[in-house]
């Protein structure tokens, strides 16, 4: 029986100066790197295809399946590019792994690299962050400095640069066709596939994109056998992972736990909901999944266990709401996001996320009628699967499932002419009798 | 001002540091932002001159990124996250209180010229919700009277430091972190906040562990 909660990736986070070489070689550190340097590209792959590991970014595409679509025989040069662009609200967990321990991201870059065959590899991360793009540049001076990167590593032939890239804020760049437009120096935004990255990715050459937390779970997979990391998990959802608890709960943070915990246990490790109060909403996995409530509470957190509840793992990014949240307010500012984010190149998300807001706006004030309330879904429905990429399709997520399980709050505003709660009841200073 | 040769030299070590010069621009521009305060129009020639393309296609590109700034950005630029989850647990609250208590709107700069106040998306670090950053170094778990205390004090000229982080630097110097030049501050701060080492700390308490490798 595996424990409840299971540190790995998080396991040196309380050590000292775990963002430093010597702190994560003392930990085990680059032993994987040398393992790895051992075997042959491919059989890294079967390795990674073996252990089950699916991307953490949201998509839960399996990760070795993406190395095995690089086409070997194609004489570009090869990429990896890892996705470290966090921006999907309530997502807060690559941003706490490259401060506390840039190298193990560093480590799995570098192992990733030599399996696909990369000989320049770059970590798109968010502008936003400076702390965290100051440990990366550390890491990467570090491990040039140790021969961890560079010509002949370890005297195995094998070459690898490393480039540390800051966006410029701009969500879409977490969409991988968009990141790879702002890597070449244009607005981002997404292409149409096919062709798929793995074929004409970055420059036009194969290219392999991979989120944060995925490439991190690499070195841990080399250290410990592809079957020590299935051990983890439910029948298709394999391994550990890192659940993020965020809002109305009195312990919020970092758990990281095998793939089907449940909200329930999390909540009990978090010690519940904040006193008082209890669970209304929430997400899954960011603000692009379909919100869920309190009968969702024993839903298996695992990519299956989540969809078949209607919803997606996504970035297993849990916001809790308590019952003083306005399920319209909350709904109206994650469709202000999705419009202010659109790139604008597809019209149905442009002019889609418009309208939306300018509905849910009006609804908010308690000026609509009951007909926009199908109005807002017929605009779900002539945005959801129009557009190139998933962001309209998220910007229409938290519409429909809060329409489904709260529409009499929708018409609450209607019936009284405005919002029946308090904003200030929600806010984590209201028992201190602080307000504007 | 004019951009000098150093300046000139170092967005051409920028574009350097790719396969494609054309992907240093993104970078190049937080450079510009660093010397100039702002993307300007001779920083967006610069970079066109360097790496052959059009003063419009540069445009096109400084103008699709929140990060850069066409008006001059104060020596602090205050972040507020108003993403939803930061929003109901009390970002609204401290947003509206920061543009009274600066007399300042979205985006706009106070007269002394020391901050910039704007309303931020998520940033990332939900678990330490409210959320405000400087110089987009984080500042978590905010209410609306640490809020005026810290921009109180950066207007004071008193150290500030990042509740995960070092002590606080300019925008611009900042923004030439960002562009790839690092500074000497990576070993200040923590490691982690509280939130972040939340599920750890209980697994060292209950003696839970990862399963033993299987090699």
């Amino acid at each position: 029986m595996t424990d409840t909660l299971t540190p790995v990736l998080s396991d040196n986070w309380d050590a000292d100066k775990p963002w430093t070489r010597a702190s994560y070689e003392r930990s085990g550190g680059y032993e994987a790197l040398k393992q790895a340097l051992g075997m042959q590209p491919d059989e890294l792959i079967q390795l990674v295809k073996d252990s089950g590991l699916r991307g953490r970014g949201g998509a839960g595409f399996p990760t070795g399946m993406k190395w095995g679509f690089i086409p070997q025989d194609n004489p570009k040069p090869k990429y990896l590019v890892v996705n470290a662009d966090e921006s999907e609200p309530g997502t807060c967990k690559d941003i706490p792994l490259m401060l506390a321990s840039p190298h193990t991201l560093l480590e799995g870059v570098i192992i990733s690299s030599y399996a696909i065959r990369a000989h320049t590899a770059f970590i798109y991360v968010r502008g936003e962050v400076l702390h965290v793009i100051r440990r990366l540049h550390a890491a990467v001076r570090e491990a040039y400095d140790a021969g961890h990167l560079g010509k002949d590593i370890h005297g195995s032939g094998y070459d690898l640069d490393v480039v540390v890239h800051a966006g410029a804020g701009a969500y879409i760049c977490g969409e991988e066709t968009a990141l790879l437009d702002s890597l070449e120096g244009r607005r981002g935004q997404p292409r149409l596939r096919p062709p798929f990255p793995a074929v004409a990715g970055l420059y036009a050459s194969p290219t392999v994109i991979n989120n944060v937390e995925s490439i991190a779970s690499v070195p841990s997979i080399v250290r410990n056998g592809a079957a020590w990391f299935a051990s983890m998990g439910t029948e298709r959802s394999k391994g550990m992972t890192l659940y993020s608890l965020s809002g109305h709960v009195t312990n919020p943070g970092q758990f990281e736990a095998p793939l089907g915990i449940t909200l329930r246990e999390l909540l009990k490790l978090a010690g519940g909901v904040r006193d008082g109060h209890r669970l209304k909403f929430w997400t899954p996995g960011g603000s692009s999944t379909p919100i869920l409530t309190d009968e969702h509470l024993d839903v298996p957190l695992d990519y299956e266990g989540v969809g078949k509840a209607g919803s997606m793992l996504g970035t297993k990014a849990l916001q809790i709401f308590d019952e003083t949240v306005c399920v319209v307010r909350a709904t109206l500012r994650w469709t202000e996001f999705y419009k202010h984010e659109s790139c604008g190149k597809c019209t149905p998300c442009r002019e889609g996320t418009w309208w939306l807001v300018q509905v849910l706006a009006r609804l908010e004030k308690g000026e609509g009628s009951p007909e926009d309330l199908d109005t807002l879904l017929d605009q779900c429905d002539n945005i959801l699967g129009r557009s190139f990429c998933a962001l309209a399709d998220g910007a229409a997520s938290p519409i429909m499932s809060s329409l489904q399980y709260f529409r009499d709050e929708y018409l609450a505003h209607l019936e009284v002419g405005g919002c029946p709660f308090d904003p200030v009841a929600s806010t984590v200073f209201a028992t201190a009798g602080a307000s504007a | 001002m004019t951009l000098d040769a150093t300046t000139y030299a170092e967005l051409r070590e920028i574009a350097g540091r790719y396969p494609q010069p054309r992907s240093g621009l993104l970078p190049m521009l937080h450079l510009v932002q660093s010397v100039e305060g702002r993307v300007t129009a001779e920083g967006i020639e610069a970079c066109a001159e360097i790496l052959e393309l059009s003063a419009a296609d540069v445009s096109g590109v400084a103008t699709f990124y929140t990060m850069y700034k066409r008006r001059a950005v104060g020596d602090y630029h205050v972040g507020v996250c108003t993403n939803t989850l930061c929003a109901v647990m009390g970002g609204d609250v401290i947003f509206e209180r920061l543009k009274e208590h600066l007399g300042i709107g979205n985006d706009e700069t106070t007269e002394d010229g020391a901050i910039t106040l704007e309303h931020i998306e998520c940033n990332a670090a939900c678990d330490y919700a409210p959320v405000m950053t400087v110089n987009w170094e984080f500042m978590d778990n905010m209410d609306p009277s640490s809020a005026t205390q810290l921009v109180d004090d950066l207007r004071a000229g008193k150290e500030v430091r990042s509740t995960r982080g070092p002590r606080i630097c300019t925008w611009r110097e900042a923004e030439r972190v960002i562009a790839g030049f690092p500074d000497d501050l990576v070993d200040e701060g923590p490691a982690a906040g509280a939130p972040s080492l939340v599920g750890l700390k209980i697994a060292r308490e209950q003696g839970w562990k990862a399963p033993e490798g299987d090699k």
